[in-house]
């Protein structure tokens, strides 16, 4: 198995994690966390998978940086959302569709 | 030559930067201004198309792989001019609707110029690693659009938009990086001649992870779980932008997608998937918004079921005859501008009527009909786009999709299209009839400024002189 492979296995592990996490924990500030991770499997794809004989790529690591440029201002933002919707409402979860929108018996 | 495509960009990103200096609730006249500019530059883009093609553009003289290239075919004019012209208007209404509603102003109008800017850019970006950070930042504008309104409901669902739209670029992004492992490039021009039949299994997965990122961000059925609070939460004119243009964003993506750099692998099995998921929209979404018992979550649920229809566009334009499949990608396109052009208007012209009524239940809007003929005449207009009448955008669009269905033989599509159109006939009227009923005793109408009136209007006209110019909108986009 190179490297490279074990690199980018890793990252698809990870990215995994990432979304189970951001879909199944109710917790917000766990969503954010699992957000992370997703973005850290994703960006240990890119930089693993590109490596030509063993020298790495500057492409994706150039990517990489924008890449997380990006998730850090999401969850910054997340982080934002979350704390007001503390303020207002009491907790770090997304409060159940109070009146059931999406069911045709409304 | 003048090329109007970094001005496109810079425009959006200069006033919006500016407004957001001069501190909240400002910035409204820069708005106006940038957007006629570039309502301009997107006309001079598209005349520049038609006459000598394809435009490309290398960032700063430094020319792909080395910087970065925006290029512009004729989908991508349509797009740009489709963003400006619905954004026009709606900035006039929106400088009226928040002397009314100042509390939910603040940080609107930058907020509004960086979705434009990320908009812009998306339709001009040449790679898909530029066009996963212009989905980005178009996300992160979309849901401070949504939260911009304060309180419980509105930031609930910017969260539930920006989890969910943060998992369909991250999904995208992954394909991205697959696509780079296999390749080593991330152009666009680069890597369409490489993918073929034959090509390995994980270019395969990079494009499903792609598509369905982007189907999550579109809110295809069953992914639609977080349009509807958000767009019914967010104030009137926020609505009106998330719903015509944001989502159409991603869909075009998915347009580039499939037709150029996935062309090769496309089968008629996912196609039929897609067209199957399309339908499930129209039925589904057509359901709920009869369901609806407020009127801007009708509206909403209203952009659930038209967004089914672009995405019957799959199946009538994957192996069929040439022919069939040109007729199918210009009804998809067509309903891409009409949906814009009438939703914008719809949205608006209910955000009128709960502005003057003061309620945003259906039943509220009683008695609109005599005090309000003007936005009720808008919303009349716009839902004879929705429901797909002629002479209107909708009805070309939907007659050329009709016609590719029946031509390739796929009559269930038909049938979905016939039912979508009786039901989203059903949501209309019964907006319509409401209007109509005697106002109660205590009703209270507040007067209406004329520019919570009149740009609405126009985007409802436009969107029904479509049916009648359309050939316009197609000779641009067979200009490329």
């Amino acid at each position: 198995m190179s490297t490279a492979l074990v690199y980018a296995l890793t990252g698809t592990a990870l990215f995994v994690l990432g979304v189970a996490g951001l879909i199944l924990q109710p917790h917000l500030l766990r969503k954010i966390l699992a957000f992370n991770i997703m973005g850290s499997g994703i960006f240990l794809v890119l930089v693993g998978l590109a490596q030509r004989a063993g020298t790495p790529d500057p492409v994706p690591q150039a990517m990489v940086l924008t890449g997380i440029v990006v998730a850090i201002a999401a969850t910054a933002l997340a982080l934002a959302l979350a704390r007001q919707l503390l303020d207002m409402c009491g907790e770090m979860r997304l409060p159940e569709e109070k009146t059931g929108k999406d069911r045709l018996d409304v | 030559m003048f090329d109007p495509m970094p001005w496109l960009i810079l425009s959006p990103l200069i006033w919006a930067t500016l407004a957001f200096v001069h501190g909240p609730g400002r910035g409204a006249r820069l708005a106006v201004a940038g957007l006629i500019l570039q309502l301009a530059l997107a006309a001079m883009l598209a005349q520049q198309i038609v006459a000598g093609g394809v435009r490309v553009y290398a960032v700063g003289g430094w020319g792909a792989p080395l910087g970065i290239d925006l290029t512009a075919d004729g989908l991508s004019a349509v797009m740009l001019l489709l963003t400006q012209t619905v954004a026009l208007p709606l900035v006039f209404y929106a400088r009226a609707y928040f002397t009314d509603h100042a509390n939910s102003l603040r940080y609107f109008w930058p907020l509004t110029g960086y979705l434009l800017a990320a908009m812009n850019a998306l339709f001009l970006s040449a790679d898909v690693f530029n066009i996963y950070v212009t989905l980005e930042l178009l996300g992160l504008a979309a849901v401070g659009l949504v939260a911009v309104a304060g309180g419980a409901g509105p930031i609930t669902a910017a969260m539930r938009y920006l989890l969910a739209t943060l998992l369909g670029s991250g999904a995208y992004l992954l394909g991205v990086a697959l696509l780079y492992g296999v390749y080593g490039s991330v152009s666009l021009a680069a890597l369409t001649p490489l993918i073929a039949a034959d090509t390995p299994a994980v270019v395969s997965l990079a494009a499903a992870l792609m598509l369905l990122g982007m189907m999550l961000k579109t809110a295809l059925f069953p992914f639609h779980f977080w349009l509807p609070p958000a767009h019914g939460g967010a104030p009137a004119p926020v609505s009106a932008l998330l719903s015509a243009l944001v989502i159409k964003a991603s869909f075009y993506l998915i347009l580039r997608l499939w037709f150029d750099l996935f062309a090769p692998i496309t089968s008629v099995t996912a196609a039929q998937l897609l067209g199957a998921l399309g339908a499930g929209a129209v039925l589904w979404g057509s359901l709920l918004a009869l369901r609806q018992t407020h009127l801007k979550m009708l509206v909403a649920y209203s952009t659930v079921a038209q967004l089914g229809y672009l995405f019957l566009l799959f199946p009538l334009a994957t192996g069929v005859s040439a022919e069939v499949a040109a007729s199918a990608w210009q009804g998809g396109v067509l309903q891409v501008v009409a949906h814009g052009l009438a939703k914008a208007a719809m949205f608006a012209a209910v955000g009128a009527m709960i502005t003057a009524t003061g309620r945003d239940e259906i039943l509220g809007i009683a008695g609109v009909a005599a005090r309000l003929p003007l936005t009720l005449f808008t919303f009349a207009l716009a839902g004879v786009t929705i429901m797909g009448l002629p002479p209107s955008g909708g009805f070309a669009a939907k007659w050329l999709l009709l016609g590719a269905a029946l031509a390739s033989g796929q009559w269930w599509w038909v049938v979905v299209m016939v039912v979508g159109g009786l039901l989203s006939a059903a949501y209309v009227f019964k907006v319509l009839r409401q209007a109509f009923l005697p106002a109660e005793e205590a009703a209270n109408f507040k007067p209406l400024p004329r520019m919570l009136e009149w740009p609405v209007l126009l985007l409802a006209l436009a969107s029904l002189v479509l049916g009648l110019g359309g050939g316009e909108v197609l000779s641009l986009l067979g200009a490329a």
